[in-house]
C-alpha cells in the first residue's frame, strides 16, 4: 500500500518534471548561440564549433574522444598509488584498471572492486566522475544526432560532436548536478574530502569511518546513467542514501533525464504529441515491469523467504522491501545500475523483474540519451512492422524506413542479444567461468546471465554473488562492454547519416499513423515479443527455473 | 590546426577536451561542492557524527555492533541487525550477504577444521532466530528451520534419481552424531550427514514443520541489510528487546518504551519507505539515562 502510493508519487514527480527539463533541453542544446566562455574552451580545444561533421566524422570523434577518456582513466586508476588523495590505496592491476576504465566510459559502471577498499578520492573524483559525466553526454550526443537525421531536410550533416558534448555537459548535466547534489547534502549525504577516521564505539569495540567527496558523486552516479557506487553497498550505504526522503530523490534523479530526452524529442520534432506516444510506450513497459516485480518480491516463494516471513533479507530496514523493488526496477530499466538492496537476494522471480528490465533493451525509459535512440529504434520497428501488416509505406516523420534503414535497426538490435548469449554460454562452458559463481545452480547462471546482460547494455546492475575480479570475467566483460556499446551507436549514427539525406515525404492518408491506443499497443508489443523471442530460453534456464522449481 | 588531417585533428581535440573536462568536472565541481557543503552543512557534510562523553563514538547513520569481545550480545543494549559488512558493521568492507532465496544446504565444516564450511543462508537465518528467541526468552522456531537452529532440509535418494521409491533419506545440514530432526521420511530412517559425503544426487527437500508463518522474532532480526551499516531495526524488533534491556537497566519498561519512540523515524512525509528505530542513538540515550 505504501509501496504503491511511493511510486505513484515519485513517477508523479517525474512526469511534472519532465516537461520543463525536456524543453529547456531542446531549446539549449540545438541551435542557438555560443556562450562565451565556450567560445573559450573551443579555441583552447583546436574545435571550429560551426563547422558541422556527416555521420562518420561524428563517429570518429566520438570514438577519439571515447578512447582517450579510457586511455586517461586506466593511466589514473593504475597510477594511483603515486598521486594524491590515493587514502593509501595502491594502483589497480591493468586487468582491473582495463575493466573499470572501459566500465565508466562506456557508461555502464560495473565495480569488480569494491569502492571504500580501492579507490581514494582523486580517482573517483577525476577518474570515475568525470567519466560518469561525459559517457552520459556521449549517449546524449549520439541520441541529438540520430534526432536530427529524423528531422533534417537533405545534406549529409547531423551535427557537431563537440558542440553536442560541451552543450549536454555544461548546459544540462553540471547545473542539474550541482542542485541535486545540494539537496542531497542537505539530506545528509556526507561531503568531505576526509579519509578513514578510527573511532571507539559505544559497545566498547572499534569502527573505521570513511570519508569523502559522496554528495558530489551521487548526482553523477544517478543521474548519468552511472550507477557506480562510492561505495560497494552503493545506495543501500547509508552515506550516500541515508533516508527514504533521499531515497525517493535519487530514484527520480535516475529516471529524470532520460525521461526528460523524450520531450526533447517530441519539441525538437515539433509534435509533442509523439512525445507523449512515446512515454506511454515507456510508462506501459515500466508500470509492467514494476507491477510483477512487487508481486514477486511480495509473494515471498522462495524457501529462505517462507522462512524468514518476508523479503528483507539483503534490504535496509528504512526503506523497505516496495522500496527497494521500486528502485531496483528503476535502476535497471533506466541503465542506471545504482542499488539500494542486494539485488542477489531479491526473490528468483523478483530478480529474473530486473533481468527482464534490462533485456528489454535499456529503453524504458533506458540511459541517458541511449534510452531514446533505444527506443527510437523499437519505433521503426513497430513502425515497420505495422507498415508490412496493412500495407502502407513504412514512414517516420515523413522519412521512408527503406532497405537501408531496417538494415542498421536489425543490426543495431541483434547486437545485444548475440553478445549476451554467447558471452553467457562461454562462462557456463569454462570452468573459469563456474569458479565465480556465488550460488549454485540456476541462481548461479542467473547471475552470470545477469552479468553479462548488465554489461552489455551499459547497466551495470549487479547480482554481487559473482566475483567478477578474476582475469577470466575482466577481460570478456571488458570485450562485452566495449561491443555493446559502441557497435550499437555506430549502427544508430550510420542510421542518422542515411535518414538526414532524405527529403522529407508528405503526410498522406496511406501513412501509418504513429499515435493512438493502436500504435501504442504495437510499439509495446514490438519491444516485448523481441525481448521474450531473444531472451525466454535463458531466462526459463535461470531465475524462472530457480523460481518454480525452487 | 587546420593543416592537420581532419582525422588526427578530432584526436589533438579529443586529448585537450579530456584535460578540461577533467580540471572542470573531477576538480572544480566535486572541490567546489565540498566548499559549499562544508560552509553551509557541517555536521551532514562531516557524516552525521554522535559523540559519547565527549568523543566521537560513531555516525549515527551508520550501524555498529552492540556485541562484546566474545562476539555474545551485550544484554543492556538494544541489538542490531546481522551484518555482512566484515565482521560486522565494517565500514570498509560494506556489502550484502548476496545468498538467494534458494541457498538451503550447508557445506558442513570437515570435524578437523571446524572453521571450515559454508553456511547456507537457510541455516543461517535458523541459528540467529534460535539465537535471539534465546537471548530475549521466547521461541526462536521458524518454519523450514530445526529446533537445533539449521535448515530443515532433507537429501532424497530415489531409485531413478528424481523417481521411483526412495531409497535412502539424509538431513543435510545436521552434521553427525546430531539426531535427525525426523525420524523417518516415507517410510525411509532419516540419516544424520557425514562431513565430505557427497549428496548431490539426493534431491532437496525442505521441510516446512509446524512452526507459526508469522515467528515471534521479526524478519529484520535474521536477515542482513544491504549495506551491512543498517542502522535501524524495525519497531517490532525494538519492541521484543524492551523487556530484557529494561531488566537489566533497571528502568521501567514505560521508560525504555518512551525513548525507543524518541528514537523511531517514521514513514517519510507519511508514506515513503518504512518506520526505523535507529540503535545507536537509541543505546547512547540509555547511557545517558543509567
Amino acid at each position: 500500500m505504501y509501496g504503491w502510493l511511493q511510486a505513484l508519487f515519485v513517477l508523479t514527480l517525474l512526469v511534472v518534471l519532465h516537461v520543463p527539463v525536456g524543453d529547456y533541453m531542446a531549446r539549449t542544446l540545438d541551435g542557438g548561440r555560443h556562450l562565451a566562455i565556450e567560445r573559450r574552451l573551443y579555441r583552447i580545444c583546436g574545435i571550429d564549433p560551426d563547422r558541422e561533421q556527416d555521420w562518420r566524422h561524428y563517429l570518429l570523434a566520438l570514438m577519439a574522444f571515447s578512447v582517450l577518456g579510457i586511455a586517461a582513466l586506466f593511466a589514473l586508476l593504475t597510477l594511483q598509488g603515486s598521486l594524491p588523495w590515493s587514502l593509501g590505496h595502491p594502483g589497480m592491476s591493468w586487468e582491473l584498471a582495463l575493466h573499470t576504465a572501459v566500465s565508466f566510459t562506456t557508461n555502464t559502471s560495473w565495480q569488480n572492486y569494491a569502492g571504500e577498499a580501492t579507490t581514494g578520492h582523486l580517482a573517483v573524483m577525476a577518474g570515475l566522475g568525470v567519466q560518469g559525466f561525459a559517457s552520459a553526454a556521449v549517449g546524449m550526443c549520439v541520441g541529438l544526432a540520430l534526432i536530427r537525421g529524423l528531422i533534417r531536410r537533405g545534406g549529409t550533416e547531423i551535427g557537431n560532436f563537440w558542440v553536442d558534448l560541451v552543450r549536454s555537459v555544461f548546459r544540462v548535466l553540471l547545473p542539474l548536478a550541482v542542485l541535486f547534489g545540494i539537496v542531497l547534502i542537505c539530506m545528509g549525504v556526507q561531503q568531505n574530502l576526509d579519509g578513514a577516521q578510527a573511532v571507539n564505539t559505544v559497545a566498547g569495540g572499534t569502527q573505521t569511518l570513511i570519508g569523502g567527496p559522496v554528495g558530489s558523486w551521487e548526482p553523477v552516479k544517478l543521474m548519468t546513467g552511472d550507477g557506480g557506487g562510492f561505495f560497494n553497498a552503493s545506495s543501500a550505504h547509508p552515506f550516500e542514501n541515508p533516508s527514504s526522503l533521499s531515497d525517493s530523490l535519487e530514484i527520480l534523479i535516475m529516471l529524470i533525464v532520460p525521461t526528460a530526452f523524450i520531450r526533447t524529442f517530441g519539441r525538437m520534432a515539433g509534435n509533442l504529441r509523439l512525445g507523449w506516444t512515446m512515454l506511454t510506450v515507456v510508462g506501459i513497459l515500466f508500470g509492467l515491469l514494476l507491477i510483477a516485480g512487487n508481486l514477486a518480491q511480495a509473494a515471498h516463494t522462495g524457501t529462505v523467504a517462507q522462512a524468514v516471513g518476508a523479503q528483507t533479507e539483503g534490504t535496509e530496514t528504512r526503506f523497505g522491501i516496495p522500496a527497494s523493488t521500486l528502485f531496483g526496477v528503476s535502476a535497471t530499466a533506466s541503465a542506471d545500475g545504482a542499488l539500494n538492496a542486494s539485488y542477489d537476494s531479491f526473490s528468483s522471480l523478483g530478480g529474473g523483474v530486473l533481468l527482464a528490465a534490462m533485456m528489454l533493451g535499456e529503453i524504458a525509459p533506458g540511459g541517458t540519451g541511449s534510452g531514446l535512440y533505444g527506443l527510437i529504434m523499437v519505433v521503426l520497428v513497430a513502425i515497420f512492422l505495422g507498415g508490412l501488416m496493412v500495407g502502407r509505406t513504412p514512414e517516420f516523420l515523413g522519412k521512408r524506413i527503406g532497405f537501408t534503414e531496417m538494415r542498421f535497426v536489425v543490426l543495431y538490435s541483434l547486437v545485444s542479444p548475440t553478445l549476451i548469449l554467447a558471452f553467457t554460454g562461454l562462462a557456463v562452458g569454462l570452468p573459469a567461468g563456474v569458479s565465480s559463481m556465488g550460488n549454485v545452480g540456476a541462481h548461479g547462471l542467473t547471475e552470470v546471465l545477469y552479468a553479462y546482460t548488465s554489461n552489455v547494455n551499459s547497466n551495470g546492475s549487479a547480482m554481487a554473488g559473482l566475483n567478477g575480479n578474476t582475469m577470466f570475467y575482466n577481460l570478456t566483460m571488458t570485450a562485452a562492454m566495449f561491443i555493446g556499446r559502441y557497435l550499437p551507436i555506430a549502427f544508430v549514427l550510420a542510421l542518422a547519416g542515411s535518414l538526414v539525406r532524405q527529403q522529407p515525404q508528405a503526410v498522406t492518408a496511406g501513412t501509418l499513423r504513429t499515435q493512438g491506443v493502436s500504435f501504442v499497443a504495437l510499439a509495446t508489443g514490438v519491444a516485448l515479443i523481441v525481448a521474450l523471442l531473444n531472451f525466454l530460453p535463458a531466462l526459463s534456464l535461470g531465475p524462472l527455473a530457480d523460481g518454480l522449481l525452487g | 590546426m587546420n593543416r592537420l588531417p581532419r582525422w588526427l585533428a578530432h584526436h589533438v581535440a579529443a586529448l585537450r577536451v579530456v584535460v578540461v573536462l577533467t580540471l572542470a568536472l573531477g576538480l572544480l565541481y566535486p572541490l567546489a561542492m565540498t566548499g559549499i557543503a562544508q560552509a553551509v552543512f557541517g555536521r551532514g557534510a562531516d557524516g552525521s557524527l554522535v559523540e559519547k562523553d565527549g568523543k566521537v563514538a560513531g555516525s549515527e547513520l551508520v550501524g555498529q555492533s552492540f556485541t562484546g569481545t566474545d562476539g555474545e550480545p551485550i544484554k543492556r543494549y538494544f541489538q542490531s541487525r546481522p551484518s555482512a559488512a566484515g565482521d560486522g558493521y565494517d565500514p570498509g568492507a560494506t556489502g550484502a550477504g548476496n545468498q538467494g532465496s534458494e541457498s538451503v544446504v550447508d557445506v558442513l565444516p570437515d570435524p578437523a577444521d571446524p572453521e571450515s564450511g559454508k553456511l547456507s543462508l537457510l541455516t543461517q537465518v535458523c541459528a540467529r532466530s534460535k539465537a535471539v528467541g534465546e537471548l530475549e526468552q521466547v521461541s526462536g522456531a521458524r518454519p523450514y528451520c530445526t529446533s537445533d537452529g539449521v535448515g530443515a532440509v532433507l537429501g532424497v535418494f530415489r531409485e531413478q534419481g528424481l523417481s521411483g521409491r526412495t531409497t535412502r533419506v539424509v538431513s543435510l545440514n545436521q552434521a553427525c552424531p546430531a539426531t535427525p530432526f525426523l525420524a523417518a521420511y516415507e517410510g525411509v530412517a532419516v540419516e544424520c550427514a557425514k562431513p565430505g559425503d557427497d549428496y548431490s544426487k539426493a534431491l532437496v527437500v525442505p521441510v516446512r514443520g509446524d512452526a507459526p508463518a508469522h515467528p515471534v522474532v521479526p524478519a529484520d532480526a535474521v536477515t542482513a541489510s544491504g549495506s551491512g551499516l543498517d542502522p535501524h531495526i524495525s519497531p517490532a524488533y525494538a519492541d521484543l528487546q524492551a523487556p530484557r534491556v529494561a531488566r537489566e537497566r533497571g528502568l521501567s519498561l514505560d521508560r525504555v518504551e518512551d525513548v525507543i519512540k524518541q528514537n523511531t523515524t517514521g514513514r517519510a512525509l507519511g508514506f515513503l519507505g518504512e518506520p526505523g528505530v535507529n540503535v545507536l542513538t537509541l543505546n547512547l540515550a540509555l547511557d545517558r539515562e543509567s
